[in-house]
């Protein structure tokens, strides 16, 4: 491997700050697909949109707009806390 | 000139372009053969996964799918969009740091067992195989409507032209490639999209034309959920089918995502690490073109087929037997379309009851290739979307040949049987294989276990069930072992496995199952959704029998440290 240095205790917080940001990722990724677009749709009935409720559109093209969001911010924070803790590449 | 050959035109012309950039492309390393030389910006390597990933299940048939199932199929959309999330966050950047070529080599030196990799070579190779006969189907389907032969011709001479394609090629030829067939694809869905919803609602964006009015003034939806209805169909919009089913079901398309290995490979092919993430964002942009449009498609296209059969309103006459269009005539010719007049009144009947319905049978996956006819588009977008979805089953079917391949000249015959096989030797075996993993799929395409779509839906199951646990325990656990990992492994594949052949017959043998997905043997799972128990039983008997065994040795736990930072990433290093 071409590292294989010991672990510092900046190395565990900056890991320990990654699975915050996903754990807060990938409680909106479940909300806006398994929430809105199939367990909750009954609850957000009430909302049309263009003809239909506002679940199924969450279901068929909301929650991919949403993923999108989602990656990208994930992108843009890693890389910020990759330079906040040293731990990018050169 | 004739529809056939503009078709013609459009496909050998696409097709040359492919071969071309595949040839000025060649492979020459086994290194460039495998992962690209790792030169491919994120923007391109996006694209590239794009058309890796949509393959003929999202291009060709998914819509079909949608224009029948309605809500309830809103699980593929989520499904195949939502794992690159997961994706993104859980995999990519530190299988990119850890730097090597294949998934089964990251399985193989994380649990410190030539078994372990063992098992992710016969993982990845079951879950590969079962998405290739799912591309065969599409590839099927595809050359028997534009060739006006049988579906099972089309098959054989698909088959051909993919053994062809992919044997010529490696990683390097195929990723270039893929860009360009990203283009024809996402151009040949657009297009026909955008003619129909201006036709249908005046909008000529097909994503807010799902949700707009019809030139009637009522909305696309409910006015589809209205004909439906009437003809005794279920509503479009309404959920028929039980939540546990689809919300697993929507569970194993995500992981299932994130577990296949010719995905995960493409984020191997990026510079660095931060590319990585960027990757599996620019990747979704991609595919989510496609997605947003899918299902606009599919409601349109069960409208346009419904006015099709009731030109005059649904209590008016319907079409004359004998005044069918072109494309019926065409797809009736392939098998996949039956028109029977069973009352002899010489219309055409459609509608839910069995007894009286005279569409015998319509195969959904010519849905999107019969659109652009069935709403009497220009026959130059008829072409186009012929090459377009030839575009998708190739280029995903090359990107899996490749990662079987790797599986089994690198990880099973270089890694294990024989160490000291030469470079010339590896890029041999590797080739057979493609040809042996083509042979078996086309084989089993003959007879496959569903739509295209449903079809690769398994493949992620399978998938879900092995190789993602594995790979997300790797990285976010030190505590997981060798035999943690194996067992978990074989228990989430051989129990999802079971579970599809029960429903699906034996080695996709017809007549073989002894339960249906319309009655399946637990609560209301059905077989392509299982991949999500799979998932959890691997997750639970890796921890249990961790727990019980041995700790990992220190060096595994620098190692897993390691993945974690981005620091120090270089390129690729072989054994």
């Amino acid at each position: 491997m071409a590292d294989q240095n010991t672990t510092s205790a900046s190395d565990k917080a900056y890991w320990a700050a990654n699975v915050r940001t996903i754990v807060i990722i990938l409680v909106i990724w479940a909300v806006i697909s398994f929430g809105f677009g199939i367990l909750l749709r009954p609850a957000l009935s009430g909302i049309q949109v263009g003809g239909t409720d506002l679940g199924f559109w969450f279901a068929q093209q909301g929650s991919i707009i949403g993923f999108l969001i989602l990656i990208f911010f994930y992108a843009w924070r890693m890389n910020k806390l990759d330079r906040e803790y040293g731990v990018e590449e050169e | 000139m004739d529809q056939f050959t503009l078709n013609l035109i459009f496909v050998g012309a696409t097709f040359a372009l492919y071969i071309g950039i595949a040839i000025w492309a060649r492979a020459g390393s086994t290194s460039e053969f495998y992962a690209a030389g790792r030169g491919v910006h994120p923007i391109l390597n996006g694209m590239a996964t794009g058309a890796d990933w949509m393959s003929a299940a999202s291009f060709l048939s998914m819509a079909g799918i949608i224009a029948f199932g309605g809500y309830d199929t809103s699980a593929y959309l989520m499904g195949w969009t939502g794992g690159y999330v997961l994706l993104a966050m859980l995999l990519a950047p530190y299988l990119r740091k850890f730097g090597k070529f294949t998934v089964p080599e990251f399985i193989g030196d994380r649990f410190y067992s030539k078994g372990a990799r063992m098992v992710a070579v016969i993982c990845l190779i079951v879950a590969s195989v079962t998405y290739v006969i799912g591309q065969m189907k599409g590839v099927g389907v595809a050359f028997s409507g534009f060739l006006n032969m049988s579906y099972s011709g089309g098959l054989w001479l698909g088959a051909a032209i993919v053994a062809m394609y992919a044997v010529l090629g490696g990683m390097k030829g195929i990723t270039y490639t893929q860009v360009a067939q990203y283009v024809v694809l996402i151009t040949a869905y657009t297009i026909p999209a955008i003619f129909i919803s201006l036709q249908l609602t005046g909008n000529p964006i097909p994503a807010l034309g799902l949700f707009a009015d019809t030139t009637s003034g009522v909305p696309l939806l409910e006015q589809l959920d209205k004909v439906v209805q009437e003809l005794g169909f279920r509503s479009y919009t309404a959920q028929s089918d039980t939540t546990l089913n689809i919300f697993l079901f929507t569970l194993s398309l995500m992981i299932g995502t994130a577990g296949l290995p010719h995905v995960i490979v493409r984020f191997f092919t990026v510079p660095k690490v931060s590319d990585a993430r960027w990757s599996a964002g620019w990747a979704l942009v991609f595919i989510a073109l496609l997605y947003l449009t899918a299902p606009a498609v599919g409601a349109m296209a069960r409208m346009n087929f419904i006015n099709t059969i009731y030109p005059n309103g649904l209590t008016g006459e319907t079409l004359a037997v004998d005044e069918q269009p072109n494309w019926m005539l065409n797809w009736e010719r392939t098998g996949l379309l039956q028109i029977e007049d069973k009352n002899g009144d010489g219309h055409i009947l459609y509608s839910a009851d069995k007894e009286t319905n005279e569409v015998v049978k319509l195969d959904r996956d010519i849905m999107v290739l019969a659109n652009p006819e069935i709403a009497n588009l220009p026959s130059w977008v008829i072409a186009l979307v012929v090459a377009g979805g030839l575009a998708a089953a190739l280029s995903t079917a090359a990107g899996l040949l490749m990662a079987i391949s790797s599986a089994v000249s690198h990880d099973l015959i270089k890694g294990m049987l024989n160490p000291g096989i030469s470079e010339k030797g590896e890029l041999m075996a590797a080739r057979i294989s493609m040809l042996v993993s083509i042979l078996l799929a086309t084989w089993l395409g003959l007879n496959p276990p569903g739509f295209a779509a449903q079809t690769v839906a398994l493949a992620f199951g399978l998938a879900a069930a092995s190789i993602f646990p594995a790979l997300m325990m790797g990285i976010f656990s030190t505590r997981v072992n060798n035999k943690g990992a194996v067992a978990g492994m074989l228990a989430g594949l051989i129990v999802t496995l079971v579970y599809i052949f029960l429903h699906k017959g034996w080695f996709f043998v017809p007549g073989t199952n002894s339960f249906t997905d319309a009655d399946p043997l637990l609560f209301s799972i059905k077989s392509t959704s299982f991949g999500a128990v799979g998932a959890l039983v691997n997750f639970a008997v890796a921890y249990v029998i961790s727990s019980m065994t041995e700790d990992t040795p220190a060096e595994i736990k620098a190692l897993v440290e390691s993945v974690r930072v981005p620091r120090g990433a270089g390129g690729a290093v072989d054994h």
